[in-house]
């Protein structure tokens, strides 16, 4: 399977007035083909950054894309314009992106048809009828019931899971290569969120898309993906296929994470075991490990050297910590 | 959308109603009884107390006060809104003469206002941090300090004694010259406007550059679209909208204005007869003339609170 | 099994931590125009309390032999129809401006921040009767409804101010009824209620005291409507006898000197622009600096 995506040291710093914010520092990842993979990482690690940094959507003061390049269709991404002929025709025609909230994702005045039809128009140059049409059909795929009459009501109308869903219609109503799903399920219910992640998946298959899934929630990514990436403030720190990373997590953060998670095949009564201590404040980091002050196999040599960079342990399983955390 | 409109309309009689009593009210405050006064300005103060008192029952005024009130509201529908003691002429006279001008050039200013106001808010907030909108925005700053009666008298200086590119005051109909009611017209209009284009343009621009922050303005990026089409289609039909709702508040800021304005320029209209009304304690002429404007006002106020249920579907579906 | 270890304190020092006092001091003084419209108020109150020190000449004393004078050394903005110096009046101006806004806003913020706490809180036909109250008031040109009221009360400053604050009730009723409502919605609120707090105690004590942000931007937002207001007036010569000192009247007696004495008009005007500038920057920067998403509504 060809690669479709591949990101080499992307970063991505901000400009405030407290400091320099190195939201992405150095991420690297890629998706080939017919591929689901997952993004995890708690609130601020800068797995937002990154998608939002592939398409260019990042808000120039104070934002800005130090280093790094997207490799998508054979071009550097990174190299046209921010808003450009070449990213508009990426965004939503090869690359498209679904955000967290659905509530406020989508433009209050105008209704859903419209808000279809407005890309279909544009990336497909299909005429007024023929979009109405076609976006009628993907409101019926992915389950908005009376479709035909539905499509001229305004968001305010639905609910949060109706919405997330005309997203999705929205996402891949041109066809593209790569879905993004930011955070997709966050905002709705457990029930909901259940529904989503099953219609994605389908229509992911349908429409022969590659699936970016980028949460905090491991259980979806288990599920669903069939590569993760571990990120940790800007960085990624494990990464790898689902059974490596689930069933022998090397990294001391993917190792805190799945300790949070309740099991079913646990004994009852053993408590949860959290990660001691705050996430950490990204202004002004120091060159050592970001996890450092978390970490419960820190050594010596943590503490006196740059934070490391990815290592090969086998297969494809990769972590960027010095320890042999089998051996605690 | 019906439901909303005939909503609205109830609770526009019903603020009409609560008007036309605060101003009878108000009116009535006035110390001293209002038939001795009428007497002393009509000079019948040698009739003897009989006659003063069929005059009492003549003008009703035995009766209680919110019968008083009920024969009041009866004469306004009849077209009865007194009689003024100053000008000597039926007030509702008066008002056909006056509020035509006041309307001419209220409804001037208010088009100049709207439009300049809206263009100027969005360029800047398009154009934000560049030249162009600091100073707009600096401009607009100083356009809602600036008092309205000295910025009409140093135009009249500048322009009219000195330049000599206008004329000093005065109103023509523009039916009747309609090169020198235009020439007239310039400076009135401009010092009516100067608040409403400052006040709408900081508007614009803050509720746009609120809007440009919102999630589904990361989603039209994300959908690829080009900025114009994102700057027409999602970020203006929304910035706008919290605008256009605060439309029926500049009517009654060009009304307040007029007032000044049409003192400044000697202009023959509405807002300078309240001042010569209240000044003169014609209280007929202030009474009705005010009830008249919070009318007006409040149709206005009608009028856009029904356009924003057209332009906002969440307020429409309710 | 993961051992516990301690964690070094060092680390932990790595968030800062910003009070919130500090990040508005921060944020209010960020602005020069912020800034420069602070000391303009300052100057305002020194020179408004100091004016005897501060005018150069009795502002009220007429001197007919010294009328009329153009800008010179001794009257440095001239002198008017009655030879009073220009620059004396328009020092003891600031005293009758500050003092009317300041009591008017008191009336107005007093009175209508009351009816909103009450339409607020108790919802319902009171809220509903006195949002229509409020909409009729706001059917007045301000102006107008003061002028009125002003008319009706009688002359003098002292009405004056009573019709500038009725006239300026309206927005603080709606803004405070705004607030209730959404502090209403807060679940502290509930809480309170739900351990037996008194209408009067759950108004005063808690919602209230979560209304004052906005409120205090209003408050000196609407200063400067306030001292325009009264200028206005007093050019209008409602209210205010020809012996005060007012800018709004000087501007008007200037109005017939105009094309040889400019500066009897002009620097009473530049003063209300100046003062009412300083009031405006004031209230923005505040705004900002409690809480910036009232940008849109205030």
């Amino acid at each position: 399977m060809s690669v479709l995506l591949s990101v080499n040291n992307l970063k991505t710093w901000f400009k405030t007035d407290r400091g320099l914010v190195r939201a992405v520092d150095g991420v690297s990842y890629y998706i080939s083909e017919r591929e689901i993979i997952g993004l995890v990482g708690e609130s601020g690690c800068g797995k937002s950054v990154s998608q939002l940094s592939v398409l260019q959507l990042i808000p120039t003061p104070p934002g800005e894309i130090v280093s790094g390049e997207v490799i998508f269709d054979g071009h550097d991404l990174l190299k046209f314009p921010a808003n450009g002929p070449e990213m508009r025709s990426v965004r939503g025609g090869k690359i498209a992106m679904i955000f967290q909230e659905p509530m406020t994702s989508l433009n209050p005045v105008l209704t859903i048809g419209r808000q279809l039809t407005e890309m279909l128009e544009l990336h497909l140059n299909m005429d007024s009828e023929a979009a109405r049409e076609r976006a009628i059909e993907l409101l019926n795929l992915v389950g908005i019931p009376e479709a035909a009459s539905r499509i001229d009501d305004y968001p305010h109308q639905f609910s949060g899971g109706m919405r997330q869903r005309v997203m999705i219609a929205m996402a891949l109503s041109c066809n593209p290569k790569i879905l993004i799903a930011d955070e997709p399920t966050t905002a709705v219910d457990v029930t909901t969120q259940a529904q989503l992640l099953e219609l994605m998946k389908d229509m992911v298959v349908r429409f022969n898309t590659s699936l970016i899934i980028v949460t905090h929630n491991l259980g979806v990514v288990a599920r669903y993906a069939q590569r993760i990436y571990v990120m940790y403030a800007g960085r990624i720190v494990e990464s790898g296929i689902t059974k490596d990373i689930f069933g022998n997590p090397r990294h001391p953060y993917t190792i805190g994470l799945l300790a949070c998670v309740p099991r079913l095949d646990e004994p009852r009564g053993r408590k949860l075991v959290p990660i001691v201590g705050l996430p950490p404040n990204l202004i002004n980091m120091p060159p050592t490990c970001a996890f450092l002050p978390r970490c419960p196999y820190r050594i010596e040599r943590c503490q006196q050297e740059p934070w490391p960079e990815l290592r090969l342990i086998d297969g494809q399983h990769y972590t960027s910590c010095h320890v042999d955390t089998r051996e605690k | 959308m019906i439901a909303y409109i005939v909503r609205r309309l109830i609770q526009g009689v019903f603020v009409l109603i609560i008007v036309s009593v605060l101003v009878f009210i108000v009116m009535r405050l006035l110390p001293g009884d209002p038939l001795m006064l009428y007497i002393a300005e009509h000079q019948l103060t040698l009739l003897p107390p009989e006659d003063i008192e069929a005059l009492r029952v003549q003008f009703g005024l035995d009766k209680s006060l919110p019968l008083q009130y009920v024969d009041w509201v009866a004469g306004i529908f009849r077209g009865d809104l007194g009689t003024s003691i100053f000008f000597r002429e039926k007030v509702a006279d008066l008002i056909a003469r006056r509020l035509p001008v006041t309307a001419y050039l209220g409804s001037l200013a208010f088009i100049l206002s709207t439009i300049v106001g809206i263009l100027a808010g969005v360029i800047s907030a398009v154009r934000r941090g560049r030249p162009l909108d600091t100073g707009v925005t600096t401009a607009a700053n100083l356009g809602i300090t600036l008092p309205s009666f000295w910025l009409g008298i140093l135009m009249i200086y500048l322009f009219a004694l000195r330049l000599h590119w206008l004329p000093v005051y005065g109103y023509t109909s523009p039916f009747e010259d309609f090169w020198l009611s235009t020439r007239q017209a310039v400076m009135p209009v401009i010092c009516l406007s100067v608040f409403s284009i400052a006040s709408t343009a900081r508007q614009a621009r803050s509720s746009i550059l609120e809007v440009v922050r919102q999630d589904y303005i990361r989603t039209a990026w994300a959908k690829g679209l080009r900025e114009r089409v994102i700057v027409m289609r999602h970020v203006l039909k929304n910035g706008l909208i919290p605008v256009i709702t605060l439309r029926g508040m500049h009517v009654s800021l060009i009304f307040g204005g007029a007032v000044v304005i049409e003192t400044v320029f000697n202009i023959p209209g509405m807002g300078r007869l309240m001042v010569e009304a209240v000044l003169g304690r014609d209280y007929q002429v202030v009474q009705a003339g005010i009830l008249l404007i919070a009318l007006v006002v409040v149709l206005a106020n009608l009028i856009v609170d029904i356009s924003y249920g057209w332009l906002d579907p969440r307020v429409r579906y309710d | 099994m993961l051992e516990k270890r301690t964690l070094p304190t060092d680390f932990t020092e790595m968030l800062p931590r910003v009070s919130e006092f500090r990040r508005f001091r921060r944020v209010f003084f960020s602005r020069r125009l912020v800034v420069f419209g602070l000391i303009v108020i300052l100057a305002l109150i020194v020179t408004a309390i100091f004016a005897p020190f501060i005018a150069p000449y009795n502002p009220y004393k007429m001197d007919l032999s010294r009328k009329l004078l153009q800008p010179c050394r001794e009257h440095i903005l001239g002198t008017d129809s009655l030879g009073r110096d220009t620059l004396s009046r328009v020092i003891y101006g600031t005293r009758t401006s500050l003092m009317v806004s300041v009591i008017a806003i008191g009336i107005a913020g007093s009175i209508g921040m009351t009816m909103g706490l009450l339409a607020g809180y108790f919802g319902g036909i009171t809220n509903m009767v006195i949002m229509r109250f409020t909409d009729a008031l706001m059917s007045f040109p301000m102006i107008l409804l003061a002028m009125v009221v002003a008319a009706v009360l009688g002359g003098g400053l002292k009405n004056v101010i009573i019709a500038l604050g009725v006239g300026m009730i309206a927005p603080y009723c709606r803004l405070m009824c705004g607030q209730v409502l959404s502090v209403k919605e807060n679940d502290y609120i509930t809480a309170g209620r739900a351990i037996g707090a008194s209408n009067l105690r759950m108004m005063l004590g808690h919602i209230l005291p979560n209304c004052f942000p906005p409120l205090i931007v209003l408050l000196t937002l609407m200063m400067g409507t306030v001292i325009l207001a009264e200028a206005s007036l007093s050019f209008l010569g409602i209210g205010i006898t020809p012996l005060t000192a007012a800018w709004g009247s000087m501007v008007n007696d200037g109005y017939k000197y105009l094309l040889t004495h400019l500066m009897l008009s002009f620097a009473p005007g530049l003063a209300i622009m100046l003062v009412v500038f300083a009031f405006n920057m004031v209230g923005d920067g505040l705004r900002d600096a409690l809480d910036p998403r009232l940008r849109g509504t205030l």
